[in-house]
């Protein structure tokens, strides 16, 4: 257990229902049920055995099994018995876990066919070139008209099953009038095979067997990395704590009560909120009082308290107190989904952007296609026969097949996707990393992104430890921000046993008897006494007296005052977009040496500055984590969240920061612009060697071995050429430190 | 000549043992935790996943 720290273990608050739980289950026959929960803190063996191990010794689980590249366990639980149970136990040994959405379990369709045709094209690709060997090195006439035909059956299932992964993308292309890598691609293996055959059945000497299936096979080596790294980022931004509800339970009209999924609650139904749960739709409280936290959907970072009247919005989170809720509105019409229309009505940041890719690929089909036509007419005008004429063009095609172009592009975008792995940054996918090296301004918001969205005791200076341990105990029961921030404070040994649970006063703070005492930690006139003054500090008192005040504040991002550094010097505009109020915002900003802030804003508003900035022909890169960001995460040109975000901001940001520190900004940007130089230059190698190889081909003198040499050459020399990309290996692990890395450490290993 | 025909099949049929194990392999989900099936070599457990 030496390399796992546990987790702050203690209480855990946030158990889903049975119900819940089940919304998220697949029944598996005999009242069984297998679900899936995410445990971010699995990072070894021993990890493993004490999960496995844990679950198993709660009735009703059977076969727990961690995934630990995926850092998830699958189970199967008894409907006798209540499985909240699990997410207690597994709190309690430092390894707290969320449910996860059935659906991903669901197996990578896409990723199997390509594994599948790269080993089929691998292995007709290898066993082809062997016999190849065999003819270049001079088999006689009998003999290589032998191999030929060997070679075209082991080349017919690898053109069948890994070609048309290209013949599919190729045809799409064409059909609406577009151009791709593909469609040169497809043309030049189809022809290179169909010349083959016909040679062979003429006893011709010169059959391109070999290269049709290496060609196959090291472009599905480029397609499956990319497939790889995309859906590497989707599972991991999937694996971060969801912050929606699922659903809610509903009062019946005869006083029952039922847990209805969210797409089922209508305006009208009224609810109970419990303490910490998310408020599943548009509603206005009926009665009981709360603090809510609504930090994700508006940006302000001071919890609100809520009482009969106050409208809520869906999404955010019930701190202290049970509320009865009336729905106001159908949840596909509740902020969530008001912001995502949003989102979708501003999709045009980067709807003009084409991939570089595809970009050359509309420059070179038609250049190399021109080129083999020419040949093939030059050679018909100087006095050669159909036969040899047409042989050279498709030698032409099968040179130019872009081999190394298919590799330039995302062998670099895996290489720089692992490496801001490693520094806890996940890629949406290389168009990402394409547009960031673009950008030239960068939008903050500031709550939950250059802050920490959740304050944290900042002095500590003159409290005794006794005090602290005791002030710790006691907030352990609470999810109001304050309470978990003298929590994290909190000693980390010699801890205080409370006998009995606190009474939490939503607004005013816990009270809690020890023996003939009674603590009170919260506001200070209320913990106090009526008559101290007001102030910012939360006290904590025995029988009214005062033990020790905490100040609490909201604190800046590590790392956020030398990104905006690192981003001034590299001469990009910098500014903060925030909803919160003015001063917050100031003080912000001055710490961060952001001269141009603007606070109060609406998400329309952010949407609105962001495409007044692209009008001017600004690149703009937003930073930001809440709901009220989503709509300018669409209109950037390119965007990024913390770990922190909403999952809807999770899934809509191109780059999600894992870590907590705001370092990682300048790094992703500083790989970005890399890729994009190392980009260019792979692009200038293949074109290069199709300066070479072209004119050598245009006369006549490629023959399948100059063939094969040169397309492998230079696909080795551009992945070669990426890999510098590649950090050189570190002997120690950096390790995740900060609260928000104990929410998905190892994910970047 | 003769010898040739006898090995090449020979060739083929050993590779294509080797991609079928491949692909069984792949199907049968033995590549879904490759960092978790190397941590749990260490495990003293030797309960059988069932």
């Amino acid at each position: 257990m030496s390399c796992c720290a546990p987790g702050t273990g203690g209480i855990l608050l946030d158990a889903p229902s049975k119900e819940e739980i089940l919304l998220a289950s697949r029944n598996v026959g005999d009242g069984r049920f297998q679900t899936f929960l995410s445990v971010a803190g699995v990072h070894c063996g021993a990890c493993i055995a004490k999960v496995e191990k844990t679950l198993s010794d709660i009735p009703g689980i059977e076969e727990p099994r961690v995934n630990l590249s995926t850092k998830r366990v699958s189970l199967r639980w008894d409907d006798n018995f209540n499985p909240s149970e699990m997410f207690v136990a597994l709190a309690r040994v430092g390894y707290p876990a969320t449910l996860m959405d059935l659906d991903v379990d669901q197996p990578d369709p896409i990723l199997s066919e390509l594994i599948r045709a790269l080993a089929i094209s691998g292995f007709a690709a290898g066993n082809i070139m062997l016999l190849s060997v065999s003819v270049w090195a001079g088999a006689e006439a009998a003999t290589r008209d032998l191999f030929h035909w060997v070679s075209a059956l082991i080349a017919i299932p690898a053109l069948v099953f890994a070609g048309r992964i290209f013949y599919r993308s190729a045809w799409f292309a064409l059909r609406y009038g577009r151009m791709n890598m593909d469609v040169p691609i497809s043309l030049g293996v189809s022809l290179a095979f169909g010349m083959s055959v016909y040679e062979t059945a003429t006893h011709g000497e010169h059959a391109y067997f070999d290269a049709a299936a290496t060609l196959l096979f090291f472009l599905l080596i480029g397609r499956t990395l990319d497939h790889v790294m995309r859906e590497k980022a989707r599972t991991a931004v999937k694996g971060l704590v969801r912050l929606s509800a699922r659903g809610a339970n509903v009062r019946r009209p005869d006083n029952t009560l039922a847990f209805v999924p969210v797409s089922e609650i209508l305006p009208g139904m009224i609810m109970l909120l419990a303490a910490g749960e998310r408020v599943p739709v548009d509603c206005v409280v009926t009665s009981g009082s709360s603090e809510i936290d609504a930090s994700l959907a508006t940006g302000e970072s001071l919890p609100v308290a809520v009482k009969a009247g106050h409208r809520l919005v869906a999404g955010t989170l019930n701190l202290n107190g049970a509320l009865e809720i009336e729905a106001t509105a159908l949840a596909e019409e509740s902020f969530l989904a008001e912001m995502v229309r949003m989102m979708e009505a501003a999709e045009s940041g980067r709807t003009g952007y084409r991939r570089i890719a595809d970009r050359a690929a509309t420059l070179y089909s038609p250049m190399v296609h021109l080129t083999a036509l020419l040949t093939f007419i030059g050679w018909m005008w100087v006095g050669a026969d159909v036969h040899t004429s047409l042989t050279i063009a498709i030698a032409v095609l099968i040179i130019t097949c872009p081999c190394a172009l298919g590799l330039a592009v995302p062998i670099v975008q895996v290489m720089a996707a692992q490496r801001l792995f490693s520094h806890g940054v996940m890629v949406k996918d290389g168009a990402a990393l394409e547009r960031l090296a673009e950008v030239d301004t960068v939008l903050f918001d500031k709550t939950g992104t250059l802050t920490l969205g959740k304050p944290t005791v900042s002095t500590l200076v003159d409290i005794p430890d006794e005090f602290r341990a005791i002030a710790a105990a006691i907030a352990a029961f609470s999810r109001h921000p304050v309470s978990q921030a003298i929590v994290a404070a909190g000693p980390v040994v010699g801890g205080f046993k409370l006998e009995t649970p606190p009474v939490e006063y939503p607004g005013l703070g816990l009270e809690a008897k020890y023996g003939t005492d009674v603590f009170r930690l919260g506001r200070a006139e209320w913990a106090v006494s009526a008559e101290v003054t007001a102030n910012r500090y939360t006290s904590l008192s025995c029988n009214g007296s005062l033990l020790a005040q905490f100040l609490t504040r909201d604190q800046l991002r590590p790392g956020a005052a030398a990104a905006v550094r690192y981003l001034k010097q590299t001469g990009q505009i910098v500014r903060i977009l925030s909803g919160d109020a003015e001063t917050a915002v100031a003080e912000v900003a001055k710490a961060c040496a952001v001269a141009d802030f603007s606070h109060e804003m609406l998400p329309g508003e952010k949407v609105i500055a962001i495409q007044d900035y692209a009008r001017h022909g600004h690149a703009v890169l937003m930073v930001g984590d809440g709901l009220n960001d989503m709509p300018a995460f669409s209109a950037a040109h390119v965007s990024m969240a913390t770990a922190t975000a909403a999952d809807v901001g999770r899934n809509a940001a191109d780059f999600v920061l894992l870590h907590q520190s705001l370092d990682a900004l300048p790094v992703a940007h500083r790989v970005a612009l890399k890729s994009a130089r190392l980009i260019r230059e792979n692009f200038a190698l293949a074109i290069g060697y199709n300066v070479l190889a072209v004119p050598v081909a245009i006369l006549g003198y490629v023959t399948p071995l100059v063939a094969a040499i040169a397309m492998s050459l230079s696909s080795i020399i551009v992945v070669a050429n990426s890999m510098r990309l590649l950090e050189p290996r570190r002997t120690t692990k950096a390790a995740p430190t900060g609260t928000v890395a104990t929410l998905s450490p190892g994910l970047a290993q | 000549m003769n010898n040739l025909l006898v090995l090449i099949p020979v060739a083929l049929f050993l590779g294509g043992i080797a991609l079928a194990a491949f692909l069984w392999s792949l199907k049968s989900g033995q590549y879904d935790d490759l960092d978790g099936a190397s941590e749990r070599l260490l495990n003293d457990d030797d309960t059988l996943p069932k």
